[in-house]
């Protein structure tokens, strides 16, 4: 049961969350967008929102830079395992109880404001729960990890993702004597990058990096199928 | 120069009577769909009053449209694209479905339904958003219609700007225009520019400005970009929508749905040629004031036989160039300059006009001691104050909107002049510097607007964007997901590799 949850269900849901957000992003892009209500109900989305994003941006860029920059970076860099162990925490419980506090009031606001709460699909509500309760786990592990900050515990989570892209066959025992609730907060991650394609988590996707890279500030479209012939 | 065609409109507001035909009809037609039951990509506003969404004019408060830097540099009133992606997860300038309206329903199933009671049953009113039983309805999509409402909530309407107008809410005083308002499609869009995806673009051949409703990813940037808040979000699709100028229906020669339906025969469509590397510089002229001036500056005339000629090199057709040299919005609003844009202060360029009203000479009691300037009353003397109208069109200069009132004046004496009295009055003419031709070419188009007249639309050439051979034989079957175009596009999944090529983006 373990190897099968963090040796082959992490490839389940990583495949997934590839081959299913190219299939929607090719076949129903009318579908891939952000789904915002702010026109609807400004009340408590402005604070929210913005805790929330940038909350879980953190959190988001903190994990793939923590768990998949191999371990020897650090040592060269000369960055103790405590002390990064230290940064994860700080940062990451900042920007977790941001983000769960903005999630809190966004999940607040989707289930009593009526005109939220009918143009909501089971889809939405779902995800923010999904999302709300992997911020609570995450949360929740700090105070496990306050207890060992040597960071011990820490290089094993590196060892296991960075075995889990490396096609380890053994990823999965790098993690087998840590405490359950890191593997719940493990197995539930997963599912949210299994359930990814089929939800508003999509539009993260797209963050319209591109508009800076636009020239200037207008798009004009020929439909010509033959280009003029001096341009 | 590099020479582009327009579609642009022009609405006659001195013949516009608010029977509201265009609004409906565009709704029947457009938004009559979940999500965008609160969206008229056509309206009609009394003025003086706040409009729709309410307040929309006043961009201190949407920071909609463009403005000029204090280094000189053009960029959306909101931010640069930099503060644009800042404000991407919370909008502070987006207005909330209430700044329009909350759309409604009324239980007329209630009507037949009700068990026997001793009050007549009544349809009472329910929110089309959360189904919500709705106490009192607050606001509608024309809730000051015919100066409704009390004047000191009117009166915050932004084109008061710079005028005492506590008179004008006196009975005696008041006065009043309609407004009818649609996308401008202009030529310096702000929505565009605003969009972080890329999705709304300006067609090359027509003008015409869209939103690609594959692309648009909902970060709602565009509605708070427009000045003219005539970009909805449609909360059900999560994706903005606007005016298409009814697209389909210019590309087989048609108007639009608004403009087929006006009673009044207020609208006019025709092709207008534009330089495209001058659009950047008109819209960063320096003074609010100058922007009208810079915007005719950017106009080609489609008579010049450089321009044809250029016109020709850069791909425009031929019958083209002919619908511009007849164009009705060329000749209003470049010969005889009494047709004007909306807001050129919003520096977007917009392309469709507005001829001024005219209306009854203020204190008529008096009608004898009143400035008459010769043989026409003095146009400063009329019940809707110039400045007010100044402010509308020309960025508060009243001059240009002066003389276009002028020369609608002069036309009026001297048709009556001739029909009436039987005599031909050049004088009236050439007091508004133009001449006899010049007023019955005026008359036959503005107060006749026979069909033809208003309507000067040329059809889009397929065969330059389309393979007609591969369309043959293929009516009814589709050859990708739900298209019936006829334009078969690549897919990762299969389907026709042939032309797989993104339309193409030009700056």
């Amino acid at each position: 049961m373990h190897n099968f949850l963090f040796g082959i269900y992490p490839y389940i849901a990583l495949s997934v969350l590839i081959i299913g957000s190219i299939a929607r992003y090719e076949r129903d892009p009318f579908t891939w967008k952000t789904s915002s209500s702010q026109l609807l109900r400004r009340k408590q989305l402005m604070l929210g929102s913005v805790l929330f994003h940038v909350g879980v941006l953190v959190i988001f860029f903190g994990h793939l830079v923590g768990l998949l920059t191999p371990i020897w970076i650090f040592d060269a860099m000369g960055i103790s395992h405590s002390a990064k162990q230290t940064l994860a925490v700080v940062a990451g419980g900042i920007a977790g109880v941001m983000a769960l506090v903005g999630g809190l009031m966004l999940f607040h606001r989707r289930m009593t404001d009526p005109r939220i709460r009918k143009t909501s699909s089971s889809a939405d509500i779902g995800i923010l729960a999904l999302l709300l309760a992997q911020l609570i786990l995450g949360i929740g592990t700090i105070f496990v990890s306050l207890e060992h900050l040597d960071g011990y515990e820490m290089t094993k989570f590196m060892a296991w993702a960075q075995g889990i892209f490396t096609f380890q066959s053994d990823a999965a025992s790098h993690i087998a004597d840590v405490a359950w609730i890191f593997k719940l907060h493990l197995v539930l991650g997963l599912t949210i990058f299994l359930v990814f394609p089929f939800t508003r988590l999509v539009h993260m996707l797209s963050a319209p990096v591109r508009y800076f890279l636009r020239p200037g500030y207008q798009i004009v479209r020929s439909r010509r199928t033959k280009p003029l012939s001096h341009r | 120069m590099r020479v582009r065609a327009q579609i642009g409109m022009v609405l006659n507001l001195d013949k516009c009577i608010g029977c509201h035909t265009c609004s409906v009809t565009c709704k029947n037609v457009w938004t009559s769909r979940d999500g965008v039951e609160y969206a008229w990509f056509n309206n009609v506003e009394t003025k003086p009053g706040t409009g729709y969404p309410t307040d929309w004019e006043n961009q201190n408060r949407w920071n909609g449209g463009w403005e000029r830097t204090k280094s000189g540099k053009l960029q959306p009133k909101q931010g640069s694209k930099w503060r644009i992606l800042a404000n991407i997860f919370a909008n502070p300038d987006l207005p909330e479905i209430d700044d329009y309206y909350e759309p409604f329903d009324f239980d007329y199933d209630h009507l037949k339904s009700a068990p026997e009671m001793k009050a007549f049953p009544t349809a009472r009113p329910r929110s089309r958003i959360s189904g919500e039983r709705m106490e009192k309805i607050e606001k509608g999509p024309n809730w000051e219609e015919i100066l409704g409402g009390e004047f000191s909530k009117r009166s915050e309407d932004y084109n008061f700007e710079g005028i005492q107008k506590d008179i004008y809410g006196e009975y005696e005083n008041t006065f009043m225009m309609y407004l009818p308002r649609l996308c401008e499609h202009c030529l310096n869009p702000a929505c565009a520019a605003s969009c972080p995806s890329g999705a709304i673009y300006k067609r090359e051949e027509d003008g015409i400005v869209l939103i690609d409703q594959e692309k648009c990813r909902g970060w709602r940037m565009c509605v708070s970009g427009c000045p003219y808040k005539k970009v909805y979000y449609n909360w059900s699709t999560g994706k903005s929508e606007k005016c298409t100028l009814c697209y389909p229906r210019i590309e087989s020669g048609n108007p639009t749905v608004c403009s087929e339906t006006c009673v009044g025969r207020i609208r006019y469509i025709g092709v207008m040629l534009y330089d495209a590397d001058k659009i950047e510089a008109a819209a960063n002229a320096e003074e609010t004031t100058d922007l009208y001036d810079a915007q005719l500056g950017v106009f080609l005339d489609p008579k010049d036989p450089e321009v044809i000629a250029a016109a020709r090199a850069d791909g425009i057709p031929e019958d083209w160039i002919k619908a511009a040299q007849d164009s009705p919005i060329w000749k209003m609003a470049m010969e005889w300059k009494v047709a004007f844009p909306l807001h050129p202060e919003y520096r977007t360029l917009p392309m469709v006009w507005y001829i001024p009203p005219l209306s009854p000479i203020q204190n008529a009691a008096e009608a004898g001691a009143i400035g008459m300037d010769g043989a026409m009353p003095d146009v400063r003397n009329l019940r809707i104050p110039l400045k007010y109208l100044a402010n509308m069109l020309t960025a508060g200069d009243e001059e240009p909107v002066a003389y276009a009132l002028e020369r609608m004046l002069a036309m009026r004496a001297y048709m009556r002049s001739k029909t009436v009295e039987g005599v031909i009055d050049e004088s009236v003419a050439k007091r508004v510097g133009l001449d006899g031709a010049t007023i019955e070419d005026m008359y036959k188009i503005m107060a006749l607007a026979d069909y033809e007249d208003r309507f000067v639309i040329p059809t889009t050439h397929r065969e330059q964007v389309e393979e007609a051979y591969d369309l043959r034989g293929g009516e009814g079957f589709t050859n990708c997901n739900g298209c019936s175009s006829g334009i078969s596009q690549g897919s990762l999944f299969g389907g026709s590799k042939k032309p797989l090529k993104m339309p193409e983006e030009v700056r």
